[in-house]
């Protein structure tokens, strides 16, 4: 399966369609699938006029390359110049970006045209896309053939408006966008997991790169020491595709390192003999459905019975990583939140007694209790008598974490293969009686450690549960080793074949395009 | 324990953030008790991680060239208060109100 590469740009390098008609068709589905609430901002004008310049290079024979006209979408605490970008929240509503962020930059330089900003929890805070000042984000899948056939409506006045499921986050918006054909891929971000959880549940691809490799430059930060920009495709093909051209040093983020990245295409493995997974035990975490873990055990089956060698491993402080990231997440947190003070940028409140107390206003009115109540603990755990205690503490724990992942990969293991979720997407009602900071502590158990040791991980979708949702598993590599972490990503997609969405609203605008996967799956 | 009123008012300083209501006061008493299980964790002999990427020393520092900037008008865009090229902000050196005058939710602790 070979989405971008062989098939959408093909079709553009043949005529068969043009970039304004890609682009048009995806700005008519953003349209009718308005309800998900997946876009912040949708740029018509801008990426028609990008689409039409795509249009003009193709005619002359110059495309710029694989992604020359492609529509993504881009997750809104990305800047992008002269288009709003909010964070989702009431602290920079109306902030028009002066730039580009790096990532966006790359992306537009190769011809892809940005349809618009997707939605998030406010500030990348969260683990649903449902507490962001534009509201929840609805999970495609909520609305799907597949999910419908499985709901039993409990009486006849619940109809399907109250029986949606979640996104997951932070990341929803963008997973939702490629997930309901409205854009080829999107950029997402990935501190604990906001990456990798809204793929797993909207069942797409969701790639979390080693940290250091994509620049954050113009990623609104939240953890300097973890956030990297994430890539949510259809296909682990086009994440492959994606990270050839965001990859790579740039002046602009010293934490980016220096070597040079190259490009590259995936090879079809078809021997995995010389393969070692590892299989960690701990990632066997309570609340894990056993569903999700049945799964898990027939995925292993299925490396082992193509010959690779499959092995039990143990990462014994990933209990701990959860406590670990949030205090090392808050601490940071807190201080990056330090920058929002109304003066240079985003809500200014009209309080004018002085300065300290205009900063209090504005950060009262524009951040939500979630932001507040991290930045309150993160200052807490930073206070001098608390430093030791807390910060320094986690910062050691940190290393621990790293180091059982540096230990397993020395013993010869080449990959992880872990679930991505506990479950499959909770229903909004659901969902939201419990608060943020328990559902984030809950939901982040299995992608959060892959962001303390600063690892490459990726959620390939795998099969649908019994009430018809996404359940994807998690491969974690080596640091850089994105091809090898890739590859066998791809071979597991080709033997899961996990089913197409079969929308309303897709079929509808139906073009065989968008359609590239055939409908078989593992269970 | 629980956290002292002199504490949260420090914090709502420091932050320049307030605990909006019990609840704000509440989610950080859990928050120290989650944290709390960090204790847990034998971590003798072990020094503390700053960033993965520690072993590639890659926290350089480059020259001290101007590679871009005058862009004076476009980082003004966005600000709301500005007179000229400066940013404009209400007085300095003017304490946060004491707990009693202030509008915070501590006030009735």
């Amino acid at each position: 399966k070979d989405g971008l590469r062989s098939q959408v740009s093909a079709a553009l390098k043949e005529g068969r369609v043009t970039p304004t008609e890609l682009c048009q068709r995806c700005l008519a589905l953003i349209r009718s699938t308005k309800f998900l609430n997946a876009y912040i901002t949708v740029a018509e004008e801008t990426a028609l006029k990008q689409a039409e310049e795509s249009e003009e290079r193709y005619k002359r024979g110059q495309a710029l390359g694989i992604l020359d006209g492609i529509p993504i979408a881009v997750k809104d605490n990305f800047n992008t110049a002269g288009i709003e970008t909010t964070c989702a929240s009431n602290m920079l509503k109306g902030y028009i970006s002066p730039y580009n962020a790096t990532v966006v930059q790359k992306l537009l330089d190769q011809g892809a045209v940005l349809l618009g900003k997707t939605n998030l929890d406010e500030f990348a805070m969260g683990s649903g896309s449902t507490d962001g000042i534009f509201g929840p984000v609805r999970n495609p899948w909520s609305y799907s053939q597949q999910y419908k056939e499985k709901s039993v409506p409990k009486s006849h006045s619940e109809d399907k408006e109250s029986n949606w499921v979640i996104t997951g986050g932070s990341s929803g918006g963008s997973a939702a966008a490629v997930s309901s054909f409205t854009c080829f891929a999107a950029l997402g971000s990935d501190t604990g997991g906001s990456t990798r959880n809204p793929a797993a549940h909207c069942g797409v691809v969701g790639l979390k790169p080693t940290y250091g490799l994509i620049s954050r430059h113009g990623l609104i930060p939240l953890v300097n020491s973890m956030d990297v920009p994430g890539i949510l495709t259809r296909c682990v093909d086009d994440a492959a595709v994606l990270l050839g051209s965001l990859a790579g040093h740039d002046p602009k983020d010293s934490t980016t390192i220096q070597d040079d990245f190259k490009p590259f295409e995936l090879p079809n493995l078809t021997d995995v003999s010389k393969l070692s997974i590892g299989i960690p035990k701990e990632y066997h975490a309570p609340g894990l459905s056993s569903e999700i873990l049945a799964l898990w055990s027939k995925a292993a089956d299925l490396f082992k019975n193509a010959g690779a060698k499959v092995v039990e491993v143990s990462l014994p402080h990933t209990r701990y990583s959860i406590v670990c990231y949030h205090v090392l997440c808050t601490a940071e947190v807190a201080s990056n939140m330090a920058r929002f003070d109304g003066l240079e940028y985003g809500h200014r409140s009209d309080m004018k007694d002085s300065t300290e107390s205009m900063y209090a206003a504005t950060r009262r009115e524009g951040f939500n209790d979630v932001v507040r109540g991290r930045i309150l603990s993160g200052n807490y755990f930073l206070l001098k008598q608390n430093y030791e205690k807390y910060f320094v503490k986690a910062q050691k724990v940190r290393r621990l974490i790293a180091n059982d992942f540096v230990k397993v990969f020395r013993s010869g293991v080449d990959i992880l293969l872990t679930p991505t979720t506990l479950s499959d997407a909770a229903p909004y009602t659901e969902f939201i009686q419990e608060d943020n900071r328990t559902r984030s502590a809950q939901d982040d158990i299995l992608t959060q450690a892959a962001n303390m040791a600063g690892l490459p991980a990726i959620n390939v979708p795998t099969a649908l549960s019994e009430r018809g949702l996404p359940v994807g598993l998690q491969f974690i590599g080596r640091s850089f080793q994105e091809k090898q972490l890739l590859t066998v990503a791809k071979w597991f997609e080709k033997q899961v074949q996990f089913p197409v969405i079969q929308l309303e609203e897709v079929k509808r605008h139906d073009n065989d395009v968008f359609q590239h996967q055939k409908s078989a799956s593992i269970s | 324990q629980k956290v002292s009123v002199e504490v949260l008012e420090h914090l709502e300083h420091l932050a320049l953030v307030d605990f909006r209501d019990a609840e704000g006061v509440e989610r950080l008493q859990k928050a120290i008790q989650f944290a709390d299980q960090l204790h847990g964790v034998n971590t003798e002999g072990v020094e503390p991680m700053d960033s993965v990427l520690e072993d590639r020393w890659c926290l350089y520092l480059r020259e001290d060239d101007v590679t871009e900037g005058n862009c004076t008008k476009e980082l003004l865009e966005n600000a709301r208060e500005k007179v000229e090229e400066y940013f404009v902000a209400p007085p300095g050196n003017i304490p946060l109100p004491k707990l009693e005058e202030r509008e915070t939710f501590l006030q009735g602790s």
